[in-house]
């Protein structure tokens, strides 16, 4: 180890967390990757499961399983009380202010649409114009375009600066009086940069506009506060906060879900049918068709309150400090490329090695049990902003530590070393 | 599987200094390569005679192992007639998809099985077949290849 290391070691700040405890939480840290502890640094793209949540999908699906909303018998209104206790868990995490007002869904991805095509597809039209901001996610991208050419609407978007930052003063200017919908991103998945979501949202409620916010990255890593942001939309995924894949939240604000369309047809979101005339169910059952993935719902209730347990303050202390730890690291690395440098930025190592390809280090750390995502990260048009094709991308979470921090670092190192 | 098996010297050699780089100005064939999911993208430009490669260069951006394939892909089929760089675009394709098994069954590949790894990474198998794969849609005058959907070489065999 080289002395640089050595000087970074002895200034590793206290951490915020018993790591060594979370981490006994986490039965997968155990496994070994090419014979090498496994350093999982690819959390922004999906996190690992504390087995307090693995435990409580096992109980649900041994003992309380059946269908919701359904029957009279025991099971059934058990598993009915679990689903919605969960929506309440949900509820009070992000701090909403109705139950009604939180929508399961299958993640950000489908909230999103869920949005598009049951305000966008209602509610827009030819000439309106839709502002989303240079470091969405395609997620937050390909809806709208979608609405857009269906429509006749425009797409309109937010800039960005060298470091990742979004242009308020660019932003502001944006609206007109044809601006419809606003859908921007809290923090981006492939820089970390935290986006001033508050202020944003207000500047477009000034102009009567409402606000959908990607919370993807953001609900795992620090507390949201959905009546404080004050959004009319916020979307996020379970399986980004130690909970299950299959399983997402759309909050929305009661007025604007009432007059919304159901996105999907199907059982529980009608209350009458006739070949007549279809009358449909009240939020959030409304955009609930069909039977939902009730174990993972459940399972994300037992998430939330396992994120509470630990606490989000904490977790959020923590990062901080494991992502300033490995940015002091990075500086002593020559060649190596911090793309995303906000001066707000979530535990997000996006980089580049000088003459190496993204893939080619992506594949030599996971010699070394290094798991990080490399490519585009689903965000091509940061990468258009930044002029490269892919990064290598280290995400950081609670059960991170800095150890794993010198593991990465000391496989850029070998990285450098085979290309010499 | 040893990242030190597939980084062996020859491959990172061609990737830092690969061979017949550029575009011919005389091509009779020539066609682009395009890895969505990674960037790999490359420009392969070819001149047939009499049913001969005899040139063939390349260009674009990409991994190691997508640049070092397309070099030495370019150095094993100069010189050789369009039926021969045929079986080794095959035989490549099978190797890297773990569907040849190099040191039993006969084969032209030589120096060419250092790539024989990458059938152990399934997410690089695509890197390493592109170039191939755009060899093959240049003699046969198509214009753009993918390695996506229909044409996707872990898909169609795995």
């Amino acid at each position: 180890m080289t002395s640089a290391s050595n000087l970074l070691q002895a200034v590793k700040p206290a951490s915020a967390l018993d790591v060594g405890r979370i981490r006994a939480d986490f039965p997968i840290l155990d496994v070994k990757v090419n014979g090498k502890p496994l350093v999982y640094l690819d959390n922004a793209a999906s996190s690992q499961m504390p087995k307090q949540v693995i435990d409580r999908l096992v109980r649900y699906q041994t003992s309380e399983h059946s269908n919701i909303h359904r029957a009279v018998h025991s099971l059934s209104e058990k598993a009915t009380a679990e689903y919605e206790g969960a929506r309440r868990s949900i509820q009070r995490f992000i701090n909403a202010k109705e139950e009604r007002e939180i929508i399961f869904t299958r993640g950000t991805t489908d909230s999103v649409n869920l949005v598009m095509h049951g305000y966008g597809r209602a509610f827009l039209g030819a000439g309106d114009e839709i502002i989303v901001s240079q470091l969405e996610h395609h997620s937050n991208i390909v809806p709208w375009q979608m609405l857009c050419e269906e429509k006749g609407a425009r797409l309109r978007v937010i800039p960005c600066n060298d470091a990742g930052e979004l242009l308020l003063d660019d932003y502001a200017k944006l609206f007109n009086a044809n601006t419809r919908f606003v859908a921007i991103t809290h923090v981006s998945n492939a820089l970390g940069s935290i986006n001033p979501a508050k202020d944003m949202i207000a500047i477009a409620h000034r102009h009567g506009v409402p606000v959908l916010v990607d919370g993807a990255q953001a609900v795992p890593h620090m507390k949201v506060d959905v009546q404080d942001l004050d959004c009319d939309f916020y979307a996020f995924s379970g399986h980004k906060m130690c909970g299950p894949t299959g399983i997402g939240i759309l909050y929305g604000k009661a007025q604007f879900l009432e007059k919304m369309k159901p996105f999907e047809g199907g059982g529980d979101m009608i209350l009458s049918v006739t070949f007549e005339k279809t009358t449909y169910n009240t939020i959030p059952f409304k955009f609930e068709a069909g039977t939902p993935p009730i174990a993972a719902a459940i399972g994300l209730g037992a998430t939330v309150d396992y994120l509470e347990s630990v606490g989000l303050d904490r977790i959020a202390a923590h990062e901080h400090d494991l992502l300033t730890y490995a940015t002091e690291a990075f500086a002593q690395l020559k060649g190596v490329r911090i793309v995303g440098t906000a001066r707000n930025k979530a535990a997000v190592m996006s980089f580049t090695v000088q003459g190496v390809h993204p893939h080619d280090v992506g594949t030599i750390l996971n010699e070394d049990g290094v798991a990080v995502r490399t490519g585009h990260h689903c965000a091509q048009p940061v990468m258009q902003r930044f002029g490269i094709p892919a990064t290598a991308r280290a995400s950081f979470y609670l059960y991170n530590t800095f150890a794993e921090v010198d593991a990465l670092v000391a496989g850029i190192r070998r990285v450098q070393k085979i290309f010499g | 599987m040893d990242s030190k098996q597939l980084y062996q010297e020859v491959i990172l050699d061609h990737n830092k200094k690969p061979r017949n780089w550029g575009k011919l100005a005389d091509a009779s064939h020539k066609a682009e390569g395009l890895n969505p999911l990674c960037g790999d993208h490359i420009w392969l430009s070819l001149k047939l005679d009499d049913e001969r490669v005899e040139n063939i260069a390349f260009e674009g951006e990409g991994c190691a192992i997508c640049k070092a394939s397309s070099s030495m892909m370019t150095t094993n089929v100069k010189g050789k007639t369009v039926a021969e760089a045929e079986q080794l675009v095959r035989e490549f394709r099978d190797m890297a998809t773990g569907k040849l098994e190099i040191d039993g069954e006969p084969n032209h590949l030589g120096r060419l099985t250092v790539f024989a790894g990458v059938r152990y990474l399934p997410s690089r198998v695509k890197c390493a077949i592109l170039p191939w794969h755009t060899l093959q849609a240049a003699l046969h005058s198509e214009s753009v290849v993918s390695t996506e959907g229909d044409q996707d070489p872990v898909a169609v065999t795995s």
